[in-house]
């Protein structure tokens, strides 16, 4: 049986007899790529477009429908050193794309009308103080209002709707006041030009659009670039499954097409990316993924095995179940929706601002109205003093304050491999004042790894990583990695369940469990050295080896623990393993607090307790049973290896093999908080230099513009400071 | 001074086709890769070698 790649789940069809997939690809990094990977698809016969997008790391193919299978695509891409994946865009994403470019017609729009108002304004101001006729100010202000107020009206779309909304259910957001202000701005200034008189707001009102769609489009730029990194790691897992599509035949299909009932094939090795119950076959298999057990289960036809689950011995026939009816994935799905519901009541800095900062704001300007009417000022002029109050204090810098900051430190945390998955986890990480760690794949590394290397002589370890190749169990995948196997050796046969033999140079190799190699004595002796690791036996005509296999700590583990402790930060261990493996761990790392055999409700449980004693919580874990302890907590975070759910739920990943990034996410986030909090200042204490000289009445346009400028550009250059950090070596 | 008259709306017209041409630039995906246009500009057009997965493609055609 030799299972064909069926893509046609991701193949758009154009008409006009063309096809378009977008493929995620991994290892884009500079100009040669972009050249060599679109020359190298281009001179494909039929191939009509071939497109890098180097910011998303995606390609973008076209070509006549018929001609060509997109699976000779990627191994196109593999062979020119790339890995590749279909992608298929999700509705987020590409509701996200279609937001931000938006958000960057309206800034186009404001922009232009901000820059040509100015141009009409700087003469009326200079002319005020000199000789220029009432008619020529009066003209210059109705052209100022023509092109002013239609640009107002539809660059200023996403403050309204953002406010309307906030209005209609009872609160008050940034929003409020910005659009209260633009409008009160452009209808005053209407009222005063239509009077004659010789202050119009047009350019204050745009401009203040101007800068806080900056500030917007900032923030939205900086959710979609991460967004679209996320897409990419998920597509590029390339979760497959193996479908009977006739009695004999298989086809390896993308999970996303396969449907319940469907029949499925999971040989030893691999990964199910489905819920399923077995029907034929029998195996072991390695849940430590989904409940964070490390020691295998037994499963036999009737048996439920999870999306997650990794199979180590015979192949296995699956029926695919709907993922509602799989027990545990409810459950974990139940404690999930509840924990996420917790979470979402925390308020953004921003919005906490201006829950502060509206109502101050407002009752300074009708203050300033009464205050001028009983100091016997005439109506018309104590409205528009409180007109002005209201203009000087329009939150322009307040807008940029915090999205500034925001995307100068996810670019500077992306660099040290920590992808954001929300945008106010900045804020939350910095407030952390303890973590929780699960142990397997989040301490340790998703893969095993061999400990007694050194004790074996170089050859035979070479050439059992070459025997190694032949198998596709996850111990025997550790030990060819171990030994940096390439070529595997020719004629070896598997014998399912005990390991591969074959023939080479008239003497038997085998590799495989130790009665197999009959290594029993040699491998119950390592076992009582270190009961935790795996064994496999290595045999060459009589002489006989084992390796010890088990997971090993991340390599600089012990150190980030170390720093975490250093900066305040509390360390403990929860995990589902078992208490000798996680006693261990905790040995080496010197965490003098954990919990073994934990259940997913108990880890919910725990991370309540510890908020009820008021810490800030972070979770960092990978496994589908951490899930809904991810979501519970005050923020989380997932390595790259994590379970598709977990990576979802968590509001940061981390990639590569070490976990100094979560000592990097700390570190930007603390700065970052201190640098949005030192903007929310300079931006209040600006308004607040501005408001008496408002509230006098002696604010002209040109203070107004100057003083909107002044503070925008002084918030986005202190927000450029959160970019270094002091190098720190672990 | 009537020369103003035609002068402020000869200005905001030019303007008006600055920001035409953006919104024809955005919606024509311009914006879309701005790292990969940085890097476009610089590579030279001629120093690709033919790369061998021509031969792969043209062997398994369906």
């Amino acid at each position: 049986m030799r299972a064909t790649r069926d893509f046609s789940h991701y193949v758009k069809h154009l008409g006009s007899g063309l096809a378009h997939i977008d493929l995620a690809v991994e290892g884009i990094s500079c100009a040669g790529c972009i050249s060599k990977i679109e020359r190298g698809l281009s001179a494909i016969p039929d191939v009509t477009l071939a497109r890098v997008n180097l910011t998303d790391r995606r390609v973008a193919l076209e070509w006549k429908e018929g001609a060509l299978d997109p699976a000779r695509f990627i191994d196109c891409l593999v062979e020119l050193g790339y890995k590749a994946y279909p992608f298929e865009a999700v509705t987020a994403e590409a509701a996200e794309a279609e937001n931000s470019r938006f958000l960057l017609r309206c800034l186009g729009v404001a922009a232009f009308a901000t820059m040509n108002v100015m141009m009409l304004s700087i003469p009326v101001w200079s002319g005020n103080v000199s000789d220029m006729l009432p008619e020529q100010r009066d003209f210059f202000h109705w052209i100022s209002a023509l092109i002013a107020l239609p640009a107002a009206a539809y660059a200023g779309q996403p403050f309204f709707r953002s406010a309307f909304n906030a209005l209609r259910s009872g609160n008050v957001n940034m929003d409020v006041p910005i659009s209260i202000g633009v409008i009160l701005a452009l209808a005053t200034s209407i009222v005063e030009t239509i009077g004659h008189a010789e202050h119009a707001y047009f350019d204050a009102a745009i401009m203040l659009l101007t800068f806080l769609l900056i500030g917007r489009y900032l923030e939205q730029n900086m959710q979609r670039r991460t967004r679209a990194v996320a897409g990419n790691l998920a597509a590029l897992k390339a979760e497959t499954a193996t479908k009977f599509v006739g009695p004999d035949e298989i086809s390896v299909v993308p999970a996303a097409a396969v449907k319940a009932g469907d029949i499925v094939l999971l040989q030893p090795g691999e990964r199910s990316a489905i819920d399923g119950t077995v029907i034929d076959g029998r195996s072991e298999i390695d849940q430590s993924l989904i409940t964070g057990e490390t020691s295998h289960a037994a499963v036999k036809p009737g048996s439920a095995v999870y999306a997650g689950s990794l199979n180590i011995s015979g192949s296995l026939r699956m029926r695919v179940s709907a993922a509602s009816e799989g027990t545990l994935l409810a459950d974990i799905q139940r404690l999930l929706d509840h924990a996420v519901q917790g979470r979402s009541r925390y308020v953004q800095l921003a919005d906490r601002a201006s829950r502060f900062y509206a109502p101050v704001v407002h009752a300074t300007a009708f203050l300033t109205m009464i205050g001028w009417l009983i100091a016997g000022a005439s109506v018309h002029d104590a409205i528009i003093t409180a007109i002005a109050v209201l203009i000087i204090t329009c939150p322009c810098a307040l807008g940029l304050a915090i999205p500034t900051v925001q995307t100068v430190a996810s670019g500077a945390m992306f660099r040290a491999g920590v992808l954001l998955n929300s945008g106010d986890a900045i804020e939350r990480v910095a407030e952390i004042d303890r973590i929780i760690f699960d142990k397997t794949g989040t301490l340790t590394l998703p893969e095993l790894d061999v400990v007694n290397s050194a004790a074996v002589p170089a050859d035979v370890l070479e050439l059992a990583g070459r025997l190694a190749l032949a198998s596709h169990h996850p111990v025997a995948s550790a030990l060819a990695r171990a030994a940096g196997a390439k070529s595997p050796l020719p004629g070896i046969t598997e014998q399912p369940g005990q390991g591969v033999r074959g023939i080479l140079k008239g003497e038997e190799v085998r590799l495989g469990s130790p009665t197999f190699c009959k290594a029993d004595n040699i491998a119950n002796e390592v076992l009582s050295r270190d009961p935790e690791v795996s064994v496999v036996a290595f045999a060459r005509g009589e002489k006989r080896y084992v390796f010890a296999v088990r997971q090993s700590l991340r390599p600089d583990a012990r150190a980030v623990i170390a720093a975490l402790q250093k900066r305040g930060v509390a360390v403990e261990i929860v995990s589902g393993d078992r208490e000798p493996a996680v006693r261990a761990a905790a040995e080496m790392l010197q965490i003098p607090e954990w919990r073994a055999g934990v259940t997913p409700a108990d880890k919910i449980a725990r991370i309540g307790e510890l908020k009820r004693q008021g810490f800030k919580v972070m979770m960092v874990g990978d496994g589908l049973n951490d899930a809904p302890s991810l979501a519970a907590a005050h923020v989380s975070m997932s390595p790259i290896s994590a379970a598709h759910l977990s990576q979802a739920t968590a509001d940061l990943v981390f990639l590569g093999n070490r976990l100094a990034p979560v000592i990097a996410a700390v570190d930007h986030s603390r700065k970052a908080l201190r640098l949005m909090r030192q903007n929310l200042y300079l931006a209040v204490g600006y308004n607040c230099l501005a408001v008496p000289i408002a509230i006098l009445g002696f604010v002209t346009p040109l203070i107004a513009a100057a003083a909107m400028s002044g503070s925008s550009i002084l918030v986005m250059l202190n927000a450029l400071r959160a970019r270094p950090l002091p190098q720190e070596n672990l | 001074m009537e020369v103003i008259v035609f002068l402020v709306p000869l200005a905001l017209l030019l303007g008006l086709f600055g920001l035409l041409g953006f919104l024809w630039s955005l919606k024509n995906g311009q914006y879309d890769d701005l790292e990969g246009a940085a890097w476009r500009a610089i590579s030279d057009d001629d120093e690709t070698q033919a790369p061998r997965c021509v031969e792969l493609m043209s062997e398994s055609r369906p």
